[in-house]
């Protein structure tokens, strides 16, 4: 996604009143201070005393925001990283808006650190300027003379904690605009010994996640869906249902989409499930298999897209491509996918006693549920609330365009006499069937070079289920018909490629689809890189220089990307693999990041390949928390490769054939060697690390395993020609 | 029917159908959530507990099958090799989203205790069955190793 993450004057700071210190921004952007947070968005949080709380807007999936923005507060008000906690912030984008997605409050697209870099900071130090100033007066000393570092202010012969002014500072307005620290004074921003906030209670059990909630008296709903997508349940027998303990009664969904099944716990509502059976009118139901699908997708690539999206005269390119002295050419093919987040979705809606409702939730988008049951519920937008609790991964699962299992509790919810609280469980084997895949995709790619081994000429076309259109993100992220998320990665590449031509073609879903960990880049990084590599060795040039004679004589696009290619091939040892090993080597840049990776490979298709080691480059501009940003490489890579290895979602006319791990099995621990990360240093503003690590994954392991074998050019690999060992 | 549970060193009384899996009885009923609901099907660890010391997946062991055994669940860990691993899982910074970690852990507390220097071979195969969907294995892995080091100290 394309997203402004720079908007200046943003800040405004709200003074606490007497007990408590708030520093946030106005909903007009003012920095404001205040005693209460009522007027203002405060990012950061000082009770009498002296506990410092960051108000964290970005939810926690495992991608580290709870520790990122907690760094950035105190790192510019002065206190350790063990004296701060952290809170999630309340769903309210007036106040806690994105500003990456202009008025909606959500986490994706790689733009936590990006959109909070200087918003946080710029609390933190219009709160330490604030305590400094009550501190001097209360001394009776210059403001220049005092410094607050650790929590203690000290200066002019005199020292005190900071929770002693927080009554003072309370009063004062904001500074309009605070001193940020100069990088060269950070020391906590880029610090790779800054630990999580968040591992502890992850590794004793405490750390409580939306499937963890038991509000007294909570009832648990499942639901039944249509096994296709748009059938329409019209009725259900649940005589044996009865039978079970725990059963209370089951429902059809106001909008017909499926029986809600309700039971006093959650094992009661799985068997009770079981034991109903529904009548569905399929008539307007999907029915197409996945075998269908991928034909009118291979069909589509190879006649004329319906879309010019780079605008170069695609005539004049297949032209150059025709007369070249060599041709390069392959079809691709990409099946859907499912994001599969350990913690299965849930949430829990709740009656409040002053009428509104309340929704706990691992919320990654809380203002499309929040504007979703206000008009479910009839309720006016502040008489929802949503509590945002840990969530157990998401890859993009949690953050629907529908809201699609937030409105399905809040159905659930609306069919009671509200007096209990009601609990949505999904199973695993609802969140395998139960849609929302990254789209099954089709790229046909020829290239041409001409005698000395230059591109001459690059036809690419691309057929997808488009994410965007139909969606509230359509006017943002699709133009003239070109749903962005279908072409980013190809379209925009930082490649200098002569004469390349882009298509796309939509094709209607059969199935509900989603952005998924990285979005088009999953499929656009792929095509490219693994063309690239075809490409060079037709011209018999290596990979890596071939691609940076594609990036020579560019901007700061083409040099950050060659840098981390060159900085991968260095660690990696490229060109220079053990015996018995072959590598494959990608770069790609998303979400404003660069990063390269090499993957080193024993044994081959044929016999069995083992990826022994991954050697990645990432820039992602300033390196707030590196140790965090490794881990993101880490998981990013293993998310990558574990899917291109052997999964797929297919359907068989339109009903999921895949239901739980066993059919959709996931990467494990002996799949992957090492990991070595390797952060470039930068003094660019931070961009997106959750998403960036796993573009190059994938093509980085079909580029080794192509040394000694065949490119595989539809996935998973292991249906398609490659054993692992 | 009338079960008795010895759970983190104490009974509890609990009402429920045979063929109720553990995992259920541990989450609802006794309401000790730290160890979690992943897949149901023995394909993820992400339930795993100790039952008399050996890890097991509480979501494919019926609750009459616990009766009489001693069953460790995350929140009762507190044997010197479970200090170890925590620890380690700390300072390497393992967890991500953590909703696998308490299953990871439960592993790995099941593996050293039986096994207190594995080889990385050793380590990859018995840590197989837990599954992570952030991919945190190599630090896994290396937690692992480190408190096996630990240990020994
Ligand atoms: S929930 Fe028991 S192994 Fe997955
Ligand atoms: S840490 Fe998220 S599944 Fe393991």
């Amino acid at each position: 996604m394309t997203l402004n993450t720079s908007r200046r004057g943003f800040l405004k700071s709200a003074a606490a009143a007497a007990a408590v210190l708030y520093v946030g921004v106005r909903p007009n952007g003012a920095l404001a201070a205040g005693s209460a947070p009522a007027q203002l968005n405060p990012f950061v949080k000082i009770s009498a005393d002296g506990t410092v709380t960051a108000i964290v807007k970005h939810f926690e999936k495992g991608q580290g925001p709870a520790t990122g923005l907690t760094t950035l507060i105190a790192e510019e008000l002065g206190v350790s990283m063990e004296d701060i906690q952290y809170e999630f912030a309340p769903s309210d984008p007036s106040r806690y808006a994105n500003l990456a997605f202009g008025q909606m409050q959500g986490t994706g697209g790689s733009t936590a650190m990006a959109n909070s870099f200087l918003q946080y900071r710029q609390a933190g130090a219009a709160a330490r300027e604030m305590l400094i100033q009550a501190a001097a007066e209360a001394w009776g000393a210059d403001t220049a003379e005092l410094t607050l570092e650790d929590g203690i202010l000290k200066g002019a012969g005199q020292e005190a904690p900071l929770a002693e002014f927080v009554a003072a500072a309370a009063q004062m307005e904001a500074p309009a605009e605070p001193r940020l620290k100069d990088p060269s004074e950070f020391r906590l921003i880029g610090n790779a010994s800054v630990k999580r906030k968040d591992s502890l209670p992850k590794t004793n059990g405490t750390a409580m996640y939306a499937m963890d909630l038991h509000l007294p008296n909570q009832m648990v709903a499942v639901i039944i869906r249509s096994p296709r997508m748009g059938g329409l349940a019209s009725g259900f027998d649940d005589a044996n249902a009865k039978e079970i303990k725990g059963y209370i009664r089951a429902a059809v969904l106001p909008n017909q989409a499926g029986v809600a099944v309700y039971a006093e716990d959650t094992w009661g509502a799985f068997q009770a499930r079981d034991a109903i059976t529904v009548d569905w009118d399929f008539s307007n139901a999907e029915s197409r298999s996945s075998d269908q699908i991928r034909e009118e997708l291979l069909a589509a690539v190879n006649t004329d897209p319906e879309y010019n999206v780079t605008g170069a005269d695609q005539a004049a390119t297949a032209a150059q491509i025709d007369g070249a002295a060599k041709v390069v050419e392959q079809t691709f093919y990409f099946p859907l996918l499912a994001h599969a987040p350990m913690e299965p979705l849930t949430c829990t809606i709740e009656a409040d006693e002053d009428g509104g409702v309340t929704l706990h939730d691992g919320c990654q988008f809380p203002t499309g549920p929040h504007i979703a049951m206000a008009q479910i519920f009839q309720l006016p937008m502040e008489k929802i609330r949503i509590n945002t609790m840990f969530a157990g991964g998401s890859f993009g699962r949690r953050a629907t365009p529908t809201a699609d299992y937030q409105v399905e509790a809040a159905l659930a919810f609306a069919l009671t006499d509200r007096s209990r609280p009601v609990k949505l469980v999904w199973s695993r084997e609802d969140d395998i069937t139960g849609g929302y895949y990254r789209p099954a995709v089709a790229h046909r790619v020829r290239v041409g070079l001409d005698a000395d081994g230059n591109i001459a000429g690059w036809d690419h076309r691309i057929a997808a289920q488009p994410i965007l259109k139909g969606t509230a993100f359509e006017s943002m992220l699709v133009h003239d018909g070109v749903d962005h998320s279908s072409v980013e990665g190809v379209a925009g590449s930082p490649y200098q490629i002569p004469g390349q031509h882009v298509g796309l073609t939509d094709v209607a879903k059969a199935t509900t689809v989603l952005w998924w960990r990285s979005v088009g880049h999953t499929h656009t990084a792929y095509v490219m890189e693994t063309m690239l590599d075809q490409a060079a060795h037709a011209a018999g040039r290596d990979p890596v220089e071939f691609r940076l004679a594609l990036l020579e004589g560019g901007g700061a696009d083409q040099q950050r990307l060659a840098g981390v290619l060159k900085l991968a091939a260095e660690k990696g040892g490229w060109g220079s693999a053990p015996e018995g090993r072959s590598q494959g080597i990608a770069v790609h840049k998303s979400f404003g990041s660069y990063v390269a990776e090499v993957v080193e490979i024993s044994g081959n298709a044929n016999d069995g390949v083992k990826i022994e080691k991954v050697t990645c480059a990432v820039d992602c501009g300033i390196a707030v928390n590196p140790d965090v940003i490794k881990a993101q490489m880490e998981g990013g890579i293993g998310y990558g490769l574990g899917h291109v290895m052997r999964n797929e979602i297919t359907l068989t006319e339109g009903e999921v054939d895949q239901s739980n791990f066993p059919d959709y099995e996931p990467l494990r621990i002996g799949d992957i060697g090492a990991i070595e990360v390797h952060i470039v240093p930068s003094a660019e503003m931070p961009t997106g690390v959750g998403e960036p690590g796993t573009p190059p994954s994938a093509p980085a392991l079909a580029n080794a395993i192509a040394v000694n074998g065949p490119l595989v050019t539809e996935l998973p690999m292991n249906l398609n020609g490659v054993s692992f060992a | 029917m009338a079960i008795s549970l010895k759970l983190n060193g104490q009974t509890h009384q609990v009402e429920a159908e045979p063929g109720t899996p553990l995992l259920w009885v541990i989450r609802d009923e006794l309401k000790l959530t730290g160890t979690k609901f992943g897949c149901g099907v023995a394909a993820c660890g992400a339930c795993t507990v100790h039952l008399d010391g050996e890890p097991v997946r509480s979501c494919q062991t019926f609750v009459e099958d616990a009766e009489g055994a001693e069953i460790t669940t995350i929140e009762g860990l507190n044997s010197k090799v479970s200090k170890a691993v925590q620890d380690a899982w700390v300072e390497l910074d393992v967890v991500q989203c953590g909703y696998c970690q308490s299953g990871q852990i439960m592993s790995a507390v099941g593996l050293l205790s039986e096994n207190p220097k594995p080889t990385v071979e050793e380590i990859d195969s018995f840590m197989n069955g837990n599954a992570c969907r952030c991919a945190t294995y190599q630090r896994i892995r290396a937690a692992i190793q480190r408190a096996s080091e630990m240990m020994e100290a």
